[in-house]
């Protein structure tokens, strides 16, 4: 990452939504020195400074950068599917300036060693920031748990087993336990591995006629209640870090309304896409947990609106060609999302589902809170993370066009409206359409 | 050249499954089978309308029979016929399937014959080569030509399939036969009952065209046909059904179980059968059992579906 600008850049006339203040209103955003000095519409009444870099934003709108905390890297050991560099670089053109990367690599991010690589490599390599997530247990096994102070010390922001679930309950409540000690966010993706044994795609109607074996509902609502319980059990800072379904959304309500503070993460794909996606065996649409049906979407509308979901992730997963072009059922789960995690959230807007407010704050300022980093907030004094946003600005998504090495989205040939034309990190541009 | 009724062309590139047919495109295949059976039955059982087309069987499951009734469709049609047991070749040295498509495609085939264990395999290939595709059954998707020929042993014994109660017995959940029977048969416009163990039927079975029975009491009652599936002794050790014994002694056919259909139903298996396990010996070699018929069809079946794919006027047409 480049070291803050320095110098003074004056935004004018753009629409500012800044969820973290409650503001949404025509203004300027005011920059100095790689932070924000001012933003909104009483932003610099008295006119730029001399020798400011004054931009005219007419019609466009200026957001706090998004905060993704959920994205698979390859580096290290899968590098061909993406490094460090190229996951940044697809994060800037999407306005992700602040990632979370998943401690899945080869070797597992379980060790001090492995946090200071990914934060060495990032600091050489990326554009963005980039924050590594620990492991929970060592090689992400589900048995010994990780040092999970030194690790914390060494800059690890949460502790999950990334894809795996955490099998055995005696070794969750204890992690739980000891992380909230330390006050660390113990995040976690439930389905049950015997539940959900031999199923490729939500359980149902259409999984029966394509002559597949599904996974339940309940697969990932039963380790989620399990986790609930030990979450009041221990007082963790618990996190449940992609739900899919009503159920799961109706159980962390329910948890909330006991008083627990639990939080909860839906990914991007699973607000935007259903079942009957797959179509004729789409490997591109093979995701874990599954896609759900229509009214399970409708409902993780519904948790976003009402505040059940806090944060939305890209869950961003590259696989190259030898994992997906295979059949069905043998191929990976996955796929590509943290460069079209916005455009494809502003359907949402389009149609009147959320406020623009609402989406950016479950995108930037949430997670920013949930792994306690100064981001997600465009207030004076804050670094100049930030994206412009063309709301309405029509375009068709061209997989080959993307950033990632890898180009298993679900999302090819998608018609979008609205399209980040510029990203600045620290007061840097690192990325301009 | 004899002298062949003229059929309607045959409006598909490939027969990926029974979905997607129409009733004509059923009768017709079945009308064209009719015929190709009494080629079977000539002593010179040959055809030369794919004199010079090449079909090659691609079989990823080992499957002796159904091989064996596709090289002899294909070679009594006069088409030159190659068979590919890839279960045991490149399959296991890391070759995808797309790959052994890719690379069998470039021997120019007319028509690819596909067995895969995974749902959507026959699919898959037929976006990736230039040649028609017949699905020879895909994981727990579908066996078309199975139902193909199961309507064809239906329409010969019964007249027609319409107005006629199915019932299709046993592990529904993991059989491409149900599935495929079950489209087919509410196409023909049968009355279709699915009969076995809840934990043998696929998720939301209700909705797919099937009055569902867990008796077999219940669901043979008044059936005019009853259709045995194998039941893989895989399931055991899944949980899925406790002990052989049990399984037959409640959902496998036996004299007293087929007493409550009706007196001429007719009596199918897929084959290969456990006798003893889903059909009691005397009930598959009794009287009302064609299961025999069923293999002879299942030649007509296949030629008919090679020829109309293969159609020639369909080329002019292109």
């Amino acid at each position: 990452m480049q070291s803050p600008y320095s110098g003074t850049a004056v935004y004018r006339n753009a629409r500012i939504v800044d969820p973290s203040r409650g503001v949404d209103e025509i203004g300027t955003l005011f920059v100095v020195d790689g932070k924000i000095a001012a933003a909104g519409a009483r932003a610099l009444n008295q006119g730029a400074p001399e020798g400011a870099d004054v931009r005219d934003c007419t019609g466009l709108t200026i957001v706090p950068g998004l905060v993704d905390t959920r994205v698979f890297i390859g580096e290290p050991g899968g590098e061909h599917r993406e490094t460090i560099a190229s996951a940044s670089a697809a994060a800037a053109a999407g306005g992700v300036t602040s990632l979370v990367m998943m401690p899945d690599t080869d070797p597992v991010i379980d060790d001090v060693a492995l946090v200071e690589f990914v934060l060495r490599t990032a600091r050489e390599t990326a554009k963005t920031r980039i924050f590594p997530a620990a492991a929970i247990t060592k090689g992400l096994k589900g048995s010994e748990m990780t040092e999970i102070g030194i690790l914390l010390d060494a800059g690890a922001v949460m502790f999950t087993d990334g894809r795996q679930t955490i099998a055995n309950a005696a070794v969750m409540r204890n992690a739980m336990r000891y992380a909230r000690d330390f006050g660390a966010v113990i995040a976690h993706e439930t389905q049950d591995a015997n539940l959900s044994d031999g199923g490729v795609m939500n359980e149902g109607l259409f999984a029966s006629w394509l002559g597949f074996s599904g996974i339940p509902r309940e697969a990932e609502l039963l380790p989620l209640e399990r986790d609930l319980r030990l979450a009041a059990l221990t007082g963790a800072n618990y996190h449940a870090a992609k739900i899919s379904t009503a159920m799961s959304a109706d159980v962390i309500r329910a948890a909330r309304d006991r008083g627990l503070a639990v939080s909860a993460g839906v990914s991007i794909n699973h607000l935007s896409l259903n079942e009957t996606d797959i179509g004729e065996y789409r490997t591109f649409f093979k995701l874990s947990p599954p896609l759900r049906h229509e009214d399970d979407r409708r409902a993780m509308v519904e948790a976003l609106k009402d505040g059940t979901i806090d944060v939305i992730v890209s869950s961003h997963d590259p696989q190259d060609v030898d994992t997906k072009r295979l059949p069905f059922s043998e191929s990976a789960d996955g796929a590509v999302g943290v460069e079209t995690m916005l455009s494809a959230g502003l359907r949402l807007v389009h149609n009147g589902d959320v406020s623009l407010s609402r989406l950016i704050e479950a995108m930037s300022t949430a997670p920013a809170k949930l792994i306690g980093i100064e981001a997600g907030t465009l207030a004076p004094g804050a670094a100049a993370d930030f994206a412009i946003v063309d709301l309405d600005m029509p375009w068709v998504l061209d997989a080959e066009a993307l950033h990632s090495r890898s180009k298993n989205t679900a999302f090819d040939g998608a018609r979008f409206s609205g399209r980040v034309t510029e990203t600045v990190v620290a007061g840097n541009r690192v990325y301009s359409a | 050249m004899s002298a062949e009724p003229a059929f309607p062309i045959f409006p598909h590139r490939h027969l990926l499954g029974i979905a997607g047919l129409s009733y004509p495109d059923i009768e017709t295949l079945l009308d064209r089978a009719d015929t190709d059976v009494d080629v079977s039955r000539q002593r010179e059982k040959k055809k030369s309308v794919l004199r010079g087309r090449t079909q090659i069987n691609l079989f990823f499951e080992a499957s002796t029979r159904t091989q064996a009734s596709f090289e002899l469709a294909g070679k009594r049609l006069g088409a030159d016929v190659m068979n590919m047991s890839v279960a045991s070749s490149s399959v296991k040295k890391g070759e995808t399937l797309i790959d052994t498509a890719m690379t069998l495609n470039a021997m120019r085939p007319d028509i690819l014959i596909i067995r895969h264990a995974a749902a959507g395999a026959a699919a898959l290939l037929a976006r990736k080569v230039g040649c028609s595709v017949i699905n020879a059954g895909d994981g727990a998707h579908e066996h078309p030509t199975q139902a193909l020929l199961d309507a064809l042993t239906i329409r010969r014994a019964k007249g027609s399939i319409g107005g006629l109660t199915v019932a299709i017995c046993g592990d529904i959940l993991h059989s491409r036969v149900a599935r495929s029977n079950i489209i087919l048969l509410n196409t023909m416009g049968a009355r279709v009952r699915v009969v076995g163990p809840s934990t043998l039927m696929p998720a939301a079975i209700e909705q797919m065209g099937a009055e569902v029975f867990t008796s077999m009491k219940d669901g043979l009652k008044d059936a005019d046909v009853v259709m045995m599936l194998r039941l893989q002794r895989e399931r055991m050790a899944q949980a899925l059904v406790p002990s052989v014994r049990e399984y037959f002694r409640h959902y496998g056919l036996d004299a007293a179980k087929l007493a409550l259909a009706k007196p001429d139903a007719l009596v199918m298996h897929p084959g290969p059968m456990n006798r003893g396990v889903e059909i009691a010996s005397e009930i598959a070699d009794g009287p009302q059992s064609v299961i025999e018929e069923q293999v002879e069809m299942g030649v007509a079946v296949r030629m008919a579906i090679i020829e109309a794919l293969l159609d020639a006027r369909k080329n002019e047409a292109d």
